[in-house]
C-alpha cells in the first residue's frame, strides 16, 4: 500500500506492506533511529510518538493507520538548534541515564504541558505511568517536566509568544 | 535557556556530555546500525522446557523467496561452533543439536533480506520433539530418579553443578549449639530479571577479503567478548573488533555471550553480508541472563538480649539448564559470603550448591554485584525476623551489632576486609532524616485501634555492605582473564585530552565522570576531554562494566594514568623553566616554582612544548600520552541505611511505599549528580523486585513472566520521591578514594521495602513472606498461608 504521513513537518510517501508497525516505519522506511522499540506488548512506552497531538504507542500503530495523519517524533522536539524546554530540562535535572525511553518520555512530557501548563508532580507522575524507565527510578523525569514548566512559565511572561506556539 | 555552565575543573555537579545527542534521538543503539546489503536474523526456540529433537526440517523455510540461510545446531556441528563455553567453565548449547533444555532455548536461525521474512520464515521450520519430564522446582532436582537434563556431559547422571563453602563451620556450629536464641527462616530470592528496555542484539560483518569480522554488540564486556569469540571461533583475535555502541540499559543482562551473537556471526560468515539480530523481549526476558533464584535456608544466633554471634545460610542456587553465570572463577556462588553484612559477628559459615533445572541459564546480573545482593537481603531479612522474635526494635537491634568505625580495616569471618566505613553514623542519619521515633509511635497508636481492613504502616530498614570493583587479579578473574583493567591518555599539542578506557556505559555517563577524574588530576576542564569506550580496536584491555567496577577499577586506572602524565609534564616543566623537577610544586593545572607562584607553566604550555622544539629532560620521549594498567589491590566496601515506610491495604493486600530514604555511602563521589541518579534507580529495582517482578514456571517448565503484561515492572506511580542523604567515607586504597555505586541502592532496597511490609502485618502474626509481596501474596501472607512465589503451582 502507499502511504503518505507526515513526520515532523515533512511528507513521506512509501510503499508499505499492511503489518508494517508505525515503529518500524519510523525506523527503517524513513531512518528516524530516535524512536526505539522495547517490549512488543505496548507495556514499556519507548516507542511514544504523537499521532496527530496525541502521545501513542508506535509499536501498536499500524504503519497505515498513520496514512494521512501528522507524526511528531524525537527528532522534531528541538526548533532547529534550540532544544525544547523539555529536552533542556532533561538534561538539567538528569531526566536520563541510558537515554532509551528519554524520547517516548519527553513527547508525552510535551504533550502534557501544552494541555496543562503547570502539572503538579502527582500529575506528570500520572502522565508517565504507562512508559518504563528502568534507570532513573522516575524522580528525575518528574523534575525534569517540572523545571520545563516552571521555564515556559517564566518566559511567557518576559516573551510576547506562547509556548503552543513556540514549541508545536 | 542554557545548559552551558562552565563545568567543574574536577569532582562536582556536571551536565552529562552525552546528554546532547540523547535528547536530541542521536543516539547510536545497536539496533540503529545499518550497513549496506544487511541482512536479518531470527531465532527459533523451544515451545518445551525439555525435549528430545526428533527431527528438523528447514526445506520450506529455506524455499522462502526471501531467506538466504538457515542455520540448524547440525550446521553448527560442522563448524564445531554448537556447543560453547559459559563464563562458568560449562558449556552453553549455541543451537540444540540434542535436546531442549528450557523454553526458550535456541534451536535454528533464519537469515533473510528483512525482519519480517525472517520472523515468517521461523513458522516454515518444522521440528518434531519427544517431549521430557522437567525438572523445575530445584529443591527436587537432586531427588533419586530426576531427570538428567546435562546429558550431553559424559558421565553425568544428576543434575548437581557444585558445592562450596565458606567461613568457618565448625566454630559456627559450636556458637550456634550454645547460643541462646537461635532463629531459623527459609528465605526465597525468586528469580527475577534485569529486563533493561533494549533488548540484546547484535550485528555481525564478517570481512571475507581481510578477514575481518567486525561486530556490533551491546556487550557490557566488549574486550571479554572479543577474546571468548577467539578461543571458541578459532579467528585470530586481532581479527575480531567488537564495538559496544550506546546501550540501553544493562544490568548485568549484557554480559553473557549469547547464541544469538554467535548466529549472527556464522549468518554473516556463511551469506557474506552483514547479519543483525535483535531478540525481542519475550526472547529477552525467556532466554537471557536472568538473576537471583535463590533458596536460603538461613539461621541467627544471639543473646537473648540481642547480642548476634553467628549466621549460617545453606543456600541451594538453581542456575537453570547451562552454568552461565558470570562471575569471578573462584567464586561460584560470586561474592555471597558478604552474607555477615555489616555486623559484628563472631563466626559466619554458608554453604552453596548450584543445580541444574530446565530453566534459562544465567543467575548473576541484575545489578547484584555478584550476588551480594542475595547476601544483603538474606541477612537484612533474618535479623528483623529475629528481631520479631526478640520483640526488640529492629533499628536498635541493627545498631547494637553494627560493626563500629575504630573496627576498620575490618576482616570479615568469611575473609573480607573491609576497607573503611562509620556504620552508625550513617544509620542514625537515616533514622534521623525519616523521623523514626515519631513514625514508630503514630504507628503504634495507629495499631492500637486497628481492625481488618484498614491501611496499616510498616517501617523497614535495611543496612547494607556491598563488596565491588572485582578485582584484584590474584584472586580475581573471569575465563582466566584477570579482572583488571587499562587506561590510555593522550594530551594533544593544545592540551585537549583523549582518555581511552576499557569499561562500557550503558547509561552510568561514563563520558562525562571519567572526563571529571581527569580534570581533577590534571587542570585539563572536562569539556577538552573525550572519552572513547566500547571499541576493541580504540580502547586498552579491560573487563568491562559489571559488579559496580567501573570506578572502582577502571576509574583507578585514569587517576593513576593521569598521574603519569602530571609526573611527566613535571619533566618538561622543569626543562622549560630551567629549574630542577624538586623545586616544582602543582595546583591544578600548572607546575609551578615553589617560593614563587608566578613562575609556572600550565598543563596546556607544557603539552605544547612536549611537542615542540624544546630539549626533552631524560624520561621523556616526546609527548605526554601515558598508558596505565590498574590491578585493584582490595575490593571496595560502599554501605548505606535504607528505611522504607510503606502503607499495607489489609483489605486489598495492596502496598504503597510511601517514603523512602536512602543514606549511601560509595567514598569520594566524582559527580554528585550521576551518583544520586545511579541510587534513584536502584531504589525503583528495589520496590520491582520487592513487590512486582517474578519469572515463575509452571509445572511443566513453561515460563510465566515471558512479556511485559507478566513481567511487572515498577512505574512512575509505585515509586515515591527518593529522599537521599550521604556520609563520605574515602576507601583508603582507591587513587581517589571512591568506592563505586551503580549497584548499591539495588542491592540494598530490596529487603527495606521487604521488611516495611512485613513489619505493617506484625498484629497479624507474620514473621515473614517471600517476594515479590503482590496483593495476592501479601492477602495470603496475613490470612496464615504464604506462598512459594518461585512456583506457579502450590
Amino acid at each position: 500500500m502507499q502511504i503518505t504521513v507526515n513526520v515532523n513537518g515533512q511528507d513521506y510517501t512509501r510503499e508499505v506492506s499492511a503489518r508494517l508497525l508505525l515503529v518500524h516505519f519510523l525506523r527503517d522506511e524513513i531512518g528516524l533511529t530516535g524512536t526505539h522499540w522495547g517490549c512488543d506488548t505496548s507495556n514499556c512506552g519507548v516507542c511514544t510518538v504523537w499521532l496527530d497531538e496525541v502521545p501513542v504507542k508506535s509499536c501498536t500503530v499500524l504503519a497505515v493507520m498513520a496514512d494521512g495523519h501528522r507524526v511528531r517524533t524525537v527528532e522534531g522536539l528541538a526548533d532547529g538548534d534550540q532544544l525544547d524546554p523539555v529536552q533542556q530540562g532533561f538534561i538539567q535535572c538528569h531526566g536520563l541515564q541510558c537515554g532509551f525511553c528519554t524520547p517516548g518520555m519527553m513527547l508525552t512530557a510535551r504533550a502534557l504541558l501544552n494541555r496543562e501548563p503547570d502539572p503538579s508532580e502527582e500529575r506528570i507522575r500520572e502522565a508517565i505511568s504507562g512508559q518504563i524507565c528502568r534507570c532513573t527510578g522516575y524522580e528525575n523525569i518528574v523534575k525534569a517536566v517540572r523545571w520545563a514548566a516552571e521555564h515556559e512559565a517564566a518566559a511567557r511572561t518576559t516573551e510576547p509568544r506562547t509556548t503552543e506556539e513556540a514549541t508545536v | 535557556m542554557t545548559t552551558a555552565e562552565a563545568p567543574p575543573m574536577g569532582f562536582g555537579r556536571m551536565h552529562r556530555k552525552e546528554d546532547a545527542r540523547f535528547v536530541r534521538g542521536q543516539g547510536n543503539y545497536v539496533d540503529d546500525v545499518e550497513l549496506p546489503g544487511m541482512l536479518y536474523g531470527a531465532v527459533l526456540r523451544s515451545p518445551h522446557a525439555h525435549a528430545r529433537i526428533v527431527s528438523i526440517d528447514t526445506k520450506a523455510a529455506e524455499a522462502h523467496p526471501k531467506v538466504k540461510a538457515v542455520i540448524t545446531g547440525a550446521v553448527l556441528d560442522t563448524l564445531k561452533l554448537a556447543w560453547m563455553p559459559t563464563l562458568s567453565y560449562d558449556t552453553q548449547a549455541v543451537l540444540a543439536t540434542d535436546k531442549v533444555r528450557f523454553q526458550g532455548q535456541e534451536v535454528a536461525f533464519v537469515v533473510a533480506e528483512d525482519k519480517y521474512s525472517a520472523r515468517d520464515a521461523l513458522e516454515l521450520i518444522d521440528v518434531e520433539y519427544d517431549i521430557l519430564p522437567a525438572v523445575v522446582d530445584a529443591r527436587r532436582a537432586l531427588d533419586e530418579g530426576a531427570p538428567v537434563i546435562r546429558d550431553d556431559k559424559e558421565g553425568k547422571t544428576d543434575n548437581f553443578i557444585f558445592d562450596w563453602e565458606s567461613g568457618d563451620k565448625a566454630k559456627t556450629d559450636e556458637i550456634f549449639a550454645s547460643a541462646e536464641v537461635v532463629v531459623s527462616e527459609d528465605i526465597l530470592y525468586p528469580r527475577v530479571h534485569p529486563a533493561p528496555l533494549e533488548t540484546c542484539g547484535a550485528v555481525a560483518d564478517f570481512d571475507k577479503v581481510s578477514g575481518k569480522l567486525t561486530l556490533w554488540c551491546n556487550t557490557q564486556a566488549p574486550h571479554a567478548h572479543r577474546t571468548v569469540y577467539a578461543l571458541v571461533a578459532g579467528l585470530p583475535e586481532h581479527k575480531i573488533r567488537v564495538i559496544a555502541p550506546d546501550i540501553g540499559g544493562g544490568f548485568g543482562n549484557k554480559v553473557p555471550i549469547y547464541p544469538g551473537y554467535v548466529c549472527a556471526v556464522v549468518g554473516s560468515i556463511v551469506t557474506g553480508k552483514p547479519v543483525k539480530w535483535m531478540e525481542d523481549r519475550s526472547e529477552n526476558l525467556m532466554s537471557t541472563g536472568f538473576a537471583r533464584d535463590y533458596h536460603m535456608h538461613t539461621e541467627i544466633a544471639s543473646t537473648r538480649d540481642g547480642d548476634i554471634q553467628a549466621v549460617r545460610v545453606k543456600v541451594l542456587a538453581d542456575h537453570g539448564a547451562f552454568n552461565g553465570t558470570a562471575q569471578p572463577t573462584k567464586y561460584p556462588a560470586g561474592f555471597f559470603h558478604v552474607f555477615s553484612g555489616s555486623y559484628d559477628l563472631q563466626a559466619a559459615h554458608c554453604e552453596v550448591k548450584g543445580v541444574y533445572t530446565n530453566k534459562a541459564p544465567g543467575g548473576v546480573a541484575y545489578a547484584c554485584s555478584f550476588r551480594v545482593t542475595e547476601a544483603a537481603y538474606v541477612i537484612e531479612r533474618i535479623i528483623d525476623v529475629l528481631a520479631y522474635e526478640l520483640k526488640m526494635d529492629p533499628a536498635q537491634l541493627r545498631m547494637k551489632n553494627l560493626l563500629r568505625p575504630e573496627q576498620f580495616p575490618y576482616h570479615s569471618p568469611t575473609g573480607w576486609e573491609y576497607d573503611s566505613g562509620d556504620y552508625p553514623k550513617a544509620l542514625q542519619l537515616a533514622l534521623d532524616m525519616v523521623g523514626y521515633d515519631q513514625l514508630r509511635r503514630e504507628q503504634a497508636s495507629q495499631r492500637e485501634n486497628a481492625k481488618k481492613g484498614d491501611v496499616l504502616t510498616g517501617i523497614g530498614i535495611s543496612f547494607f555492605t556491598e563488596a565491588v570493583g572485582a578485582g584484584p587479579r590474584k584472586h580475581m578473574d573471569i575465563l582466566g582473564l584477570g579482572m583488571a583493567d587499562g587506561a590510555e591518555l593522550r594530551v594533544h599539542p593544545t592540551g585537549k585530552a583523549v582518555l581511552r578506557i576499557s569499561v562500557q556505559t550503558q547509561g552510568q555517563g561514563h563520558e562525562t565522570t571519567f572526563a571529571q577524574i581527569v580534570a581533577h588530576e590534571l587542570g585539563i576542564s572536562p569539556d577538552d576531554i573525550e572519552v572513547v569506550h566500547g571499541d576493541t580496536d580504540q580502547t586498552p584491555f579491560g573487563l568491562g562494566t559489571y559488579g559496580s567496577r567501573s570506578t572502582p577499577v577502571s576509574g583507578a586506572a585514569t587517576a593513576v594514568v593521569a598521574r603519569k602524565v602530571r609526573d611527566r609534564a613535571k619533566l618538561v616543566a622543569s626543562a622549560m623553566l630551567e629549574v630542577s623537577p624538586d623545586d616544582l610544586e602543582w595546583e591544578r593545572g600548572r607546575w609551578f616554582v615553589a617560593g614563587d607562584p608566578d613562575k609556572g607553566k600550565t598543563i596546556q604550555e607544557i603539552a605544547l612544548a612536549s611537542h615542540g622544539a624544546l630539549e626533552l629532560p631524560e624520561g621523556v620521549e616526546g609527548h605526554l600520552d601515558a598508558t596505565a594498567v590498574y590491578n585493584p589491590p582490595n575490593l571496595t566496601f560502599p554501605f548505606g541505611a535504607y528505611i522504607c515506610v510503606a502503607d499495607v491495604d489489609t483489605g486489598t493486600g495492596q502496598v504503597k511505599v510511601r517514603r523512602f530514604v536512602a543514606v549511601d555511602d560509595c567514598g569520594v563521589r566524582i559527580n554528585p549528580m550521576i551518583v544520586e541518579g545511579q541510587i534513584h534507580g536502584g531504589l525503583a529495582d528495589g520496590i520491582g523486585m520487592a513487590l512486582m517482578e517474578l519469572i515463575a514456571f509452571d509445572d511443566e517448565g513453561n515460563c510465566l513472566g515471558g512479556s511485559f503484561m507478566d513481567y511487572l515492572l515498577p512505574t512512575a506511580m509505585e515509586c515515591p520521591s527518593w529522599e537521599l542523604g550521604e556520609t563520605v567515607t574515602p576507601s583508603p586504597h582507591h587513587p581517589i578514594g571512591a568506592k563505586g555505586v551503580g549497584e548499591s541502592a539495588t542491592v540494598g532496597s530490596p529487603a527495606a521495602v521487604v521488611n516495611a511490609v512485613l513489619d505493617a502485618l506484625k498484629p497479624f502474626g507474620v514473621r515473614h513472606a517471600d517476594m515479590p509481596l503482590t496483593p495476592s501474596n501479601v492477602w495470603r501472607a496475613m490470612n496464615g498461608n504464604p506462598v512459594r512465589t518461585d512456583l506457579a503451582i502450590q
